[in-house]
């Protein structure tokens, strides 16, 4: 305790304006992060895209522009797309009703929203076919359809969004919310201008991770989409047959194309981001 | 008064129904299942010593994947919203990749990178590591596939809390390392703590990556998601369900126990 | 004091870095090593098989091997999985002594990277342990009363399960008994094209391996499956409630074994003994059509009229060619048909 308080007259240090590590201590921090993703993410990286380009420009082009990829990519983007955008909103509403609420069973609740990440795929695929599929128990059959694929994905995305939220929810100063109220703002106007604002990184962060997630989403699609090309079949289902036909090239060339997706969605939602900062301000 | 009590009520419904219709009745199916046969079948299956080789496995990766991205996660995290170095967009842009990539791909692409035909296969061969069909692989595609969450939980948190109590400390003339422990790390606990069990969840759940490059040798090499796939396939559906019942229980086991610390920190 | 606490904590910073690093190389190195010890001397025996036989393997004919003189004390290290990701990871450096896969292009890629001799057909099957031929799963007492691929065409009403044969090797066995079922009849190719399409139009699923179709089935998908019959007894006998018809003119598939160049001496006996009458017979007692036509149960097995294999059609190479290639094969421009039809 006395540490913190102690002041340093031997070494007084100039005080930046932004809270920094100590030289060494960033430059090792810097190296630390630095190393760690260059060997788990960057390596396996450059190894599929340079897979990809093995064939020249031209053979990533045509493995990318075959029909039944450019139809795979296309519906795997709708469907993501689709996944996030629920997700925003439920996630969101999910995360509020979790912090803000009480009810019963509240608890309970809240310790699943992890489980389908713990869950193989496989198993979510399976009771996702018996809940939705010919034998439905609740008279919903959406087996093998387009709306399928959105449920499983909205299944094993379910908790980025939540997730993300959550705690920036409970580290949110409600007094501003009390004095906002105090002066007779609407409760509307409440979530707009002083939550909304203060939660958008974390739906932003969610939305980001659950849209990378969704593109590249196998196992849990499996026995739940009807995997018909040109029709139900996603691109990691298109990829998984063009490695099973050796075509090694082709299914990297397919797998770079959706990095390059999940980048674009990225790097526009920190370009909002950045931009709802600066008129935050 | 009562426009207010309802909108938190139609709130309240809308997100259960949601959650009731995405994730409840689907677990509770799969709780009835499980014990579709009684006990007994569940019980056997536990201990079948395929199952415990698996569940064992299963344990060493996710303690060692666990570990290395938590600590990545929160100096990544720093790094990005509390330094202004160049190049952060890279970073920024790296930490999601492994989300995007589908899990085959990636269990491709380290193939490419350590299988033997790969780039650094028969160099760590010849020291005598096998690294794809091995525990070394499995544990590599786990922490690949892991790696994002502790990192994108605590970056808006990071946002969120702002630098002011830091950097009052600083003026103070504490020490970086003691700022971090006594003020960063608290105001960051929820998000870091979020952060790991979902590191944790992903990294006990992974099937695609793992099966590429595990080898699949039963005892040895399956870690708990593939002895799940393997059940089903062979027609043993209790001790598939059984399977991940357990993951499912580590789990909810690991967000108990963040429950437990947190409550602790807040009587102290 | 602040002086030595920031060198404290660079100190520390360093420390738990060093350890993380030491402990995940501890790991690598030692699971690395602890691995090694496992292959290697004549006794034991790496089999890399596909998913199906597991149960046959694992609790059948291993234990009857260990039981003959030439199999006492040889252990087994197993691994099942799909087909062509078991070939696919002997060939990028899974450790195997022994292979069993569900099609011979799987053995053919090992002979292409020099892990299995180019001679492996040369013995009395030709490199084939086992047989099966494409079947009809069916619902109990097979209400529909389908016998064979043309009921399917003729039933207007009725869902079929297949595999996407362009995720699957398997489902294009499927595809080329329904075309050659429909030749055999005496329809022109086209008119056997014609078949193939409509068969396809009524999948509601497409699966992404053989397996996933038989767990589809099994949870209530569709009227009819087409599989191996090998499949479809594996499921009666673990119990699954369903039935298969052997149609009358149907395709015979060839399931191939071989051992790897630098196998052990314990394999290259496996191997040799699953051609033993005793594995032979422990072979059909799991589903599998015997290779040695003396032996087959022809009560357990009908033998179609109509047999006919995939060299009628110019072998695996010129099917997938002419059949299922890209943008140009004749069952490709079917699916893009369909697929466009509904959009």
């Amino acid at each position: 305790m006395s540490e913190v308080t102690t002041i340093d007259a031997r070494e007084p240090r100039p005080r930046k304006a932004i809270f920094r590590l100590p030289g060494a201590g960033q430059a090792l921090n810097k190296g630390l992060v630095v190393t760690y993703l260059g060997i788990m993410v960057l390596l396996p990286i450059v190894a599929i895209t340079s897979k990809a380009f093995e064939d020249g420009i031209s053979g990533f082009w045509d493995a990318v522009s075959a029909p039944q990829s450019v139809a795979a990519l296309k519906l795997t983007v709708i469907c993501s797309l689709i996944v996030v955008v629920i997700n925003a909103v439920m996630g969101t509403l999910i995360a509020w009703v979790l912090v803000r609420d009480k009810f019963p069973g509240q608890r309970v609740i809240n310790s699943i929203i992890d489980l389908p990440f713990a869950l193989p795929t496989i198993v979510a695929s399976l009771i996702l076919l018996t809940v939705y599929g010919a034998d439905s128990p609740l008279g919903i059959h959406l087996a093998f359809t387009k709306p399928a694929i959105v449920v499983a994905l909205l299944f094993v995305t379910l908790p980025f969004v939540v997730r993300a939220v959550q705690p920036l929810l409970l580290s949110l100063d409600r007094d501003m919310e009390a004095a906002a109220e105090s002066l007779g703002a609407r409760k509307w106007l409440i979530f707009r201008r002083v939550i909304f604002p203060n939660l958008a990184p974390g739906i932003a962060t969610g939305v980001a991770l659950a849209f990378a997630r969704a593109l590249g989403e196998f196992g849990s699609l499996v026995l739940v989409s009807g995997n018909i090309p040109f029709q139900t079949e996603v691109a990691s289902v298109y990829i998984r047959g063009q490695i099973e036909f050796d075509r090694l090239a082709s299914a990297s060339a397919v797998s770079v194309v959706l990095l390059a997706i999940s980048l674009a969605l990225l790097a526009s939602v920190t370009l909002a981001q950045r931009w709802g900062l600066r008129h935050d301000r | 008064m009562t426009g207010e009590r309802l909108t938190r009520w139609g709130l309240r419904y809308i997100a259960l129904a949601y959650l009731a219709l995405l994730l409840v009745i689907p677990l509770g199916y799969m709780m009835i299942e499980t014990f579709s046969e009684g006990i007994q079948p569940v019980l056997d299956s536990i201990t079948e010593p395929d199952s415990i080789a698996a569940l064992k496995l299963t344990l060493l990766t996710v303690a060692i994947a666990v570990p290395l991205n938590t600590v990545f996660g929160i100096a990544c995290a720093l790094l990005l919203v509390r330094s202004n170095m160049r190049g952060k967009g890279i970073i920024n842009a790296l930490i999601d990749m492994p989300f995007a990539i589908s899990p085959i791909v990636v269990g491709l692409s380290l193939v490419l990178v350590y299988g033997t035909s790969g780039w650094f296969g028969q160099p760590l061969m010849d020291l005598g590591i096998q690294v794809i069909f091995s525990t070394p692989g499995i544990v590599i595609a786990v922490v690949f596939v892991s790696l994002p969450f502790v990192a994108r939980e605590v970056v808006p948190v990071l946002q969120e809390i702002g630098d002011d109590q830091e950097k009052a400390a600083e003026t103070l003339g504490s020490g970086s390392w003691n700022t971090f422990w006594r003020i960063t790390l608290p105001a960051i606990r929820w998000g870091v703590s979020y952060g790991v069990v979902l590191t944790m969840a992903r990294a006990l759940g992974e099937f695609g990556a793992v099966s590429v490059v595990s080898g699949k040798i039963s005892g040895q090499t399956e870690t708990l998601p593939l002895y799940v796939q393997k059940q089903f396939e062979t027609f043993h559906s209790v001790g598939a369900y059984t399977s991940s019942l357990i993951l499912a229980v580590i789990a909810l086991a690991t967000l108990l126990a963040m429950n437990l610390m947190r409550r602790k920190e807040n009587d102290e | 004091m602040s002086l030595s606490s920031s060198k404290k904590s660079r100190r520390s910073i360093q420390a738990l870095l060093v350890l993380a690093l030491v402990a995940f190389g501890a790991i690598v190195v030692g699971c690395g090593s602890s691995d090694d010890s496992s292959g290697g001397d004549s006794g034991s025996v790496n089999l890399v098989a596909y998913s199906t036989p597991q149960q046959a393997y694992e609790e059948h004919l291993e234990p009857a091997f260990n039981e003959t003189t030439d199999g006492e004390g040889v252990s087994f290290t197993n691994s099942f999985g799909a087909s062509g990701d078991q070939s696919r990871a002997v060939e990028s450096g899974q450790k195997a002594d022994y292979v069993n896969f569900a099609l011979e292009t799987d053995v053919t890629r090992l002979v292409d990277s020099g892990q299995v001799s180019a001679d492996w057909q040369n013995n009395k099957y030709k490199g084939i342990v086992t047989n099966s031929v494409v079947a009809i799963v069916v619902r109990p007492g097979n209400p529909l009363g389908i016998k064979n691929f043309e009921d399917i065409v003729n039933n207007d009403d009725i869902e079929v399960v297949t595999p996407n044969p362009f995720t699957s090797g398997g489902a294009r066995w499927n595809i080329m008994a329904i075309y050659g079922a429909a030749l055999n009849s005496g329809k022109t190719p086209e008119q056997a094209l014609g078949d193939v399409e409509n068969v396809l139009s009524k999948t509601p699923t497409q699966s992404e391996s053989a397996r996933v179709a038989l767990q589809a089935f099994i949870g209530g998908t569709g009227d009819v499956l087409l599989s191996y019959e090998n499949e479809a007894i594996a499921a009666q006998l673990a119990g699954e409630d369903v039935d298969y018809v052997v149609p009358e003119s149907t395709i015979l598939i060839e399931q191939p074994a071989a051992v790897t160049v630098d196998a052990s001496k314990a394999a290259t006996d496996f191997l040799n003994w699953n051609w033993t009458d005793e594995a032979q017979q422990i072979w059909q007692e799991q589903g599998y059509r015997s290779v040695n036509p003396q032996l087959l149960d022809k009560q357990k097995f009908p033998v179609p009229a109509d047999l006919f294999t995939i060299k009628e059609f110019g072998g695996w190479d010129k099917v997938a060619d002419e059949f299922f290639g890209d943008g140009t094969g004749s069952v490709f421009e079917i699916v893009q048909d369909l697929g466009y039809s509904t959009e």
